[in-house]
């Protein structure tokens, strides 16, 4: 069991919290994930360490409440505890020899983006962050992200926050003035970074994505969280997360994230349910 | 007087109309009764031929002549001398090409029926009775042990009887490793895996689930900062492999290991279960090993309609165990042998609609001495199924050859040992199981592990 010591709400779907697991803390890098099981009976899932304090040997992980295994994550309170917390895993993003970075987030994907854009401040990279969100209640991790990006962006699909439009709008606004980006990091939903991918393969700027498929035990043994990269079968929870973004085929990675739709759907309502019954 | 009938005492089982529809055991076992008049048709051969088809040496006449007598709890501790699972080699050993392939009784008719006896026996001692072992007394040397799969849990037991303080770290939220995620509850009840592994922990044996080394701890930290004078290595052979055919990626296409995970770890066969898999009507199972018997038999107890098993060598061939290929039969599972898919297709949604397949034929031995498959020319056609499981056979898993320096593994990835005792290429670091071998049987991984414990308890203590 794994104590919660800090939970808080980011926003109306999306929470953080911060976990005592003292040897994740002392080895988590940028980029990695954890898989957390809430309680005795739930799912395995993916979750992106999200920070971490290695003094206090606590892990970090934002999440937003989409389905079934997150509201029973998001049911449990501050002091209690978690039933598993597996990690660190997958590939720390490479931030090596990284001068001049563009991040792009989008959505939840944003509090996975944080700690890379933090590592990559921390190096000395010029950071320019571009987040995006549907609308101003959305809006996560602002501070954290003005913190360490040398220029922050922030969109709003209604422009009640920031700029109006979508984040691939600045980026190529960005590309054209010649801010010159090593690197592009983006991570988001998929069609998101399907978008991103369509502008930066356009003026040849290496493009990394944090791929986020459905996932079982996340060590290389179950295959389902394969994708094909560079038309060869990649397994997301070892050679990744993050991957070329010119190399990934998204068309079959969409198609395969829809897989379990209807059951998802069923237990969404089933946990809403299961919480209305318990409110009242 | 032996009992001079040809043929074994029928086991006991489910029908196999009601058993494809539950995941309760297929087969019951025998009432004492059935194990003593079984038992009195062994010969008590002088030179015990049955005992060479062991790889873990049972003396197999010892513990058969206890149960004639009735003398059930003496039959097991013959068992215990050798074997540290007996409940679950007795229900899942190749028998027919290991103890029982060797016993004279089946020159004419059928051999001894080494595996029920055991499993008889096991299951008595289980039930009857109730002796939680004295803590053995510490040494003062630690060992840590990576994976809780057969091979792990004998080693560690093996190590923590002769008083080393043993530590398992296992990278699933449970111990048991393929017996646990893999083999269904069918076949292999999970009580009684997990009262295997609380017998472990009752021994002082400290079990670490969640951990996986190489990432949140390496062989190197567990040898420096925590003290262990040695590893033993069972991380077996879990990476599944896939054929490379166009249409592997279609929604609907598993990996034999996720699907038996989600049915098994994650237990999608029980109602209101929170892990989704798919409601399949037609499933072809790829493959024809043991791995492979077991997807299907689930899949058809999930509410498939048609269940095949496509293998693209004849019945005869078939790598699994004779009684889960006839009991898979006995359930309605089509075997569609001599037979390989070349491409699988995709609906307008990217799920899988049917397959392509090649009819085969057999040509010359190769090189493991099977007659290899040939393509027969315009022979394509079509099977109609929504669902196909990749049952491929599987490697060892990279994590730990890539995170240990020095470490050597072959072309396979398997981990190189310098025989038996399997030390590695690294100083008191062991490894055995199917992380050596890639994917074997239980009682080998067993049974590495036991000499495993010894050469490392010999290492340790020639140290002083
Ligand atoms: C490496 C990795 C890192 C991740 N990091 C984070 C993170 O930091 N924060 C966070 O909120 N989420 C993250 N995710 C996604 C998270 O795992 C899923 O949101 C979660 O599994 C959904 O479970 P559920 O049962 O609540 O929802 P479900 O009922 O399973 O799904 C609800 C909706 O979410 C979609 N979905 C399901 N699984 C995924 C998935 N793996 N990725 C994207 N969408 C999915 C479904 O298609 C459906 O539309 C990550 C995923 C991966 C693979
Ligand atoms: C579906 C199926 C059916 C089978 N049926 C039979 C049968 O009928 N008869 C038979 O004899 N054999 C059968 N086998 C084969 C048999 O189960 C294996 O040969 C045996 O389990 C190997 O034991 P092991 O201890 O080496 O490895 P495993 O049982 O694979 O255990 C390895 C353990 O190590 C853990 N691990 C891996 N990497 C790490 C890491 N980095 N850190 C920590 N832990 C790690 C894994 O999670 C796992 O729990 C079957 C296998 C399968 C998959
Ligand atoms: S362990 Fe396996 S091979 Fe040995 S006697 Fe028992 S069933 Fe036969
Ligand atoms: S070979 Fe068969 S009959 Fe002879 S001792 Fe072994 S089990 Fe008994
Ligand atoms: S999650 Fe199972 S192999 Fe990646």
């Amino acid at each position: 069991m794994f104590k919660i010591v800090k939970k808080r709400a980011l926003n109306p779907t999306v929470s953080e919290m911060v976990i005592e697991a003292p040897l994740i803390a002392k080895k988590a890098q940028p980029g990695q994930f954890i898989i957390v099981r809430a309680k005795a009976d739930s799912e395995r899932i993916p979750l992106t360490i999200a920070g971490y304090d290695r003094a206090a040997g606590t892990v970090a992980i934002i999440y937003q409440i989409v389905g079934g295994s997150t509201m029973q994550l998001d049911s449990l309170a501050e002091g209690e505890s978690v039933q598993d917390f597996v990690g660190p895993l997958g590939k720390a993003t490479e931030i090596e020899g990284l001068k001049n970075v563009c991040v792009v987030g989008g959505g939840v994907g944003c509090a996975i983006a944080l700690p890379v854009a933090r590592a990559l401040h921390e190096a000395g990279a010029k950071v320019t962050g571009i987040v995006g969100f549907r609308d101003k209640n959305l809006v996560i991790l602002e501070e954290e992200f003005a913190a360490c990006c040398d220029e922050l962006i922030i969109m709003t699909d209604d422009g009640s926050h920031g700029r109006k439009g979508v984040v691939t709008l600045p980026l190529e606004e960005k590309i054209q003035q010649g801010a010159n980006f090593d690197e592009v990091i983006t991570i988001g939903p998929l069609i998101m970074m399907k978008f991103v991918v369509g502008v930066t393969k356009k003026y040849n700027v290496k493009t990394v994505v944090s791929m986020n498929p459905i996932m079982v035990d996340g060590t290389g043994m179950c295959g389902g969280c394969r994708l094909t990269v560079g038309g060869k079968t990649k397994f997301a929870c070892v050679d990744g997360p993050d991957f070329d973004g010119f190399e990934v085929d998204f068309a079959e990675a969409m198609q395969r994230g829809s897989m379990y739709r209807e059951f998802e759907t069923h237990a969404r309502e089933a946990a809403c349910n299961l919480l209305k019954a318990e409110v009242q | 007087m032996p009992n001079m009938d040809l043929k074994k005492c029928p086991m006991p089982s489910q029908e196999p109309n009601v058993r494809n529809k539950n995941f309760k055991e297929v087969a019951l076992g025998y009432t004492p009764e059935m194990a003593v008049n079984e038992a009195k048709r062994c010969l008590q051969c002088k030179n015990h031929p049955c005992r060479s088809g062991c790889p873990v040496d049972i003396d197999i006449p010892g513990f058969i002549a206890q149960v004639a007598e009735g003398s059930f709890e003496a039959a097991y501790q013959v068992l215990a001398a050798s074997s540290a699972l007996p409940a679950v080699c007795g229900r899942v050993c190749p028998q027919e090409s290991q103890c029982e392939g060797k016993c004279v009784r089946g020159i004419k008719g059928e051999p001894v029926a080494i595996g029920r006896l055991e499993r008889f026996v096991a299951d008595w001692h289980r039930e009857n009775t109730d002796t939680t072992p004295a803590k053995p007394t510490p040494n003062g040397h630690k060992v840590a042990v990576v994976g809780a799969g057969p091979s792990g849990l004998t080693c560690a037991g093996d190590l923590a009887k002769l008083g080393y303080q043993v530590t398992i770290y296992e990278a699933l939220h449970v111990a048991g490793g393929v017996l646990m995620y893999g083999i269904p509850e069918f076949r292999l009840p999970k009580a009684i895996v997990q009262k295997e592994v609380n017998g472990l922990k009752d021994l002082g044996v400290d079990i670490e689930t969640n951990m996986v080394i190489g990432k949140v701890l390496t062989i190197d930290e567990l040898m420096g900062e925590y003290g262990c004078e040695a590893v033993y290595v069972a991380s077996g052979a879990g990476l599944p492999r896939f054929m490379d055919i166009p249409g592997e990626s279609l929604k609907g296409v598993y990996s034999a290991n996720e699907y038996l995970t989600r049915v098994n770890l994650m237990k999608a066969y029980q109602p209101g279960s929170r892990t989704p898999i798919q409601k399949s009507h037609a499933v072809a199972v790829v493959g024809g090993g043991n791995v492979a018997m077991d997807a299907a038999r689930c899949a058809k107890r999930l509410g498939a309609e048609t269940v095949y098993i496509v293998y693209r060598r004849g019945m005869a061939e078939l790598p699994a165990r004779r009684e889960e290929v006839e009991h898979a039969e006995e359930e309605g599972i089509i075997f569609k042998t001599l037979c390989n898919p070349v491409e699988v297709l995709g609906d307008e949604n990217g799920c899988v609609k049917g397959m392509t397949c090649v009819e085969m034929e057999l040509g010359e031995p190769d090189a493991s001495g099977r007659r290899r498959p040939i393509v027969k020319q315009g022979s394509e056609f079509t099977l109609e199924v929504d669902t196909m499981i990749m049952s491929l056979g599987t490697s060892p898993n990279p994590l730990i050859r890539s995170t240990t320096p020095g470490l050597d593994a072959d072309k396979h990835g398997c981990i190189i040992t310098n025989g038996p005792d399997g030390l590695t290429s690294r100083p008191f670091v062991y490894a055995g199981g199917d992380a050596v071998t890639g994917a074997a049987t239980v009682i080998l991984a067993m049974g590495a592990g036991k000499e495993a414990a010894k050469a490392i308890d010999a290492a340790i203590q020639a140290k002083q």
